[in-house]
């Protein structure tokens, strides 16, 4: 059966097209891309100066910064990361190292990656009713754990997938000596998969240091400087979200110019994790 | 002689004790699962926190809570339908926006592009999705909306012959924000998980597939869609449902452009509300327990929304190729 010519002109045309919309949409992709690091840069940039870093956030038409924002992000993130950390590198070794093809283990694998997707409001609201109403207020610890629980799964994830690619013959060595497991997967599994646990981990905090919904009804917000964990502590996003849609030009300044901080150190842990990540695969 | 036997001799006392730390096996053990347990825990907490906190109103407004769009604060009725409608609309008109440019943003990088660009571009289109949500919020209203609503609401609008089944589906106030407009930043932020998702699923694909379809003189449509993209189908569904669970639950940047009305927008470019941008804005301003406990219902409608949602995805991606 030859082809007509005709048959294969349509054929074409139809190819034609189809790469010529693929080449556009990637081109659109990418505009957006641009467009928005423009939009960040220029609005960012204006805004953007010493006082940002050593200020307070100020009253409407007074000068003033971030620096409490700043600070109180930081405090969170250190926080958060550290709970994380320690229940998502001991669940992901579970997953790993214990639970095997049991069937309560392939339940927490399943919740687990539905958790990690999960929309962060509810994580919020979740924490709200455990530990703000009950308590009677809004703080920086339950800022902290709302973050928290919105890292842990991603932690979680990247720890058991970097254990469960070491190789087997590492774990038997170690238990031919007379290891205990315990100290095997402490001492040998732990450390050659440092690195893929330490890629999870900014991963994971890439992700929450731009969360805002959850901190709405957990760390709140607080005007002034303050370090004290157990009151309202001021956050970056929730300063942005609450100065940019304000009315005075000099609130919405520093919202830009605190977008850009966050976005600039999101996708500066972003590509530091990436390359980490290829660093062993290349060798 | 003797020195050569003491060393031997401490090995044989050191078989016969239990290696050093070996007591706290049973102990680093039970950390882990109970680690893993609090995961889980975390899970149930929330489903179980917003059917408690929820339950007031479900109680008091029945099934009149989803069916109508009454959110009146200062009657204490509150009727959900306004925000589910606008949480669905705006989900679906995203998710048919980004999975064509997400399919050819895929199909570009395995199929078209040259090897030395791949890489970059891959990361960029990744660097899109780590943008946190509330700089595509500040974009969305400040960058975006003006942009949107003098190039493509007003000339829309214009156009619309009066009377006609157009002129009510542009209907709305061309200010730049509303539903359409949150569904295309919506579509932004989810396009980068789903092309990177499907790019992965794509390299899957063994290469004598892809070579012995070329080889029988198949165009690139034709291999992409008759041989690539069936191959892949399950995870490919996957990959679009976890978009589409994004979606749903996106929070800050659908609260910045949404317009945030309760009533059932009447048109693509009129304002509505999503569940998650309910609750961001009035959460913490509730002005009674009736409207908190409202708030929390309507969580629980969004919890079971995306639950159900991302379990299917996740059954999908997870069989044939893990993700």
């Amino acid at each position: 059966m030859a082809a007509s010519p005709a048959r294969i002109a349509s054929r074409r045309a139809a190819n034609a097209v189809f790469v010529f919309f693929c080449c556009l949409f990637t081109v659109l992709a990418l505009g957006a891309l641009a467009a928005i690091l423009w939009s960040l840069l220029s609005q960012g940039l204006a805004g953007l100066n010493l006082a940002v870093f050593t200020k307070s956030t100020p009253a409407p038409g007074s000068p003033g910064g971030l620096a409490n924002a700043i600070v109180g992000s930081i405090m969170l993130g250190i926080f958060a990361m550290a709970l994380a950390l320690m229940v998502g590198v001991m669940a992901g070794t579970w997953l790993a190292e214990y639970a095997g093809a049991s069937r309560y283990g392939s339940v927490v694998r399943f919740l687990n990656d539905v958790l990690l997707s999960a929309p962060s409001i509810l994580i919020g609201l979740f924490v709200y009713e455990l530990l703000v109403a009950p308590f009677g207020g809004f703080s920086g610890f339950a800022g902290a754990v709302a973050l928290a629980l919105i890292a842990a799964p991603v932690i979680t994830r990247t720890t058991e997938d970097v254990l469960a690619i070491q190789p087997t013959t590492l774990r038997e060595s170690a238990v031919a000596l007379g290891t205990p497991l315990w100290s095997v997967i402490r001492k040998i599994l732990w450390r050659s998969a440092s690195g893929g646990i330490l890629t999870g981990a900014l991963l994971a905090f890439a992700r929450i240091s731009g969360e805002t919904a959850p901190l709405l009804f957990t760390a709140l917000n607080n005007q002034f400087f303050s370090l004290d964990m157990s009151k309202p502590i001021a956050n970056l996003p929730v300063v942005i979200f609450q100065f940019a849609l304000s009315a005075y030009d000099d609130w919405r300044r520093l919202a830009w110019a605190g977008a850009l901080i966050v976005a600039a150190s999101v996708l500066a842990v972003t590509i530091i994790a990436r390359i980490l990540s290829r660093e062993p695969r290349r060798s | 002689m003797s020195s050569a036997a003491a060393p031997a001799a401490r090995a044989n006392s050191r078989r016969s004790q239990a290696p050093r730390g070996a007591s706290l096996e049973a102990v680093f053990e039970g950390l882990c699962f109970a680690a893993a347990t609090a995961l889980l825990a975390a899970l149930g907490g929330v489903l179980v926190s917003l059917v408690i906190g929820g339950w007031p109103a479900f109680a008091r407004f029945g099934l009149g809570f989803f069916a109508t769009s009454t959110w009146d604060p200062v009657q204490e009725v509150y009727g959900a339908a306004g925000p589910i409608v606008g949480t669905l609309i705006t989900a679906t008109l995203a998710l048919m926006i980004a999975l064509p440019i997400a399919g050819g943003v895929a199909f570009f990088l395995v199929e078209l592009c040259p090897s030395i660009l791949r890489r970059p571009i891959g990361t960029a289109v990744e660097l899109l999705a780590g943008i946190p949500s509330i700089v595509y919020g500040m974009w969305g209203l400040f960058v975006f909306a003006p942009a949107f609503s003098r190039h493509v609401e007003l000339p829309l609008m214009n156009a619309a012959p009066p009377g006609s089944i157009w002129e009510k589906i542009v209907g709305g106030i061309p200010n730049g924000t509303g539903i359409l407009a949150a569904s295309i930043i919506l579509a932004i932020m989810i396009l980068p998980f789903i092309a990177a998702t499907l790019r992965e699923l794509l390299m899957t694909v063994p290469a004598q597939m892809r070579e012995s379809a070329y080889g029988l003189g198949a165009t690139m449509r034709e291999v992409v869609m008759s041989v690539t993209l069936p191959y892949v189908r399950r995870g490919a569904i996957g990959a679009v449902m976890l978009g589409l669970g994004r979606a749903l639950g996106e929070t800050m940047a659908v609260t910045f452009i949404i317009g945030n009305s309760h009533d059932f927008p009447k048109g693509i470019f009129d304002s509505g509300s999503t569940i998650a941008s309910t609750i961001a804005n009035e959460f913490t301003e509730a002005t009674s327990p009736m409207h908190t406990a409202s708030l929390i219902a309507l969580g629980l409608v969004l919890f079971l929304i995306t639950f159900t949602v991302l379990a299917l995805a996740r059954l999908m991606l997870r069989n044939p190729v893990r993700v």
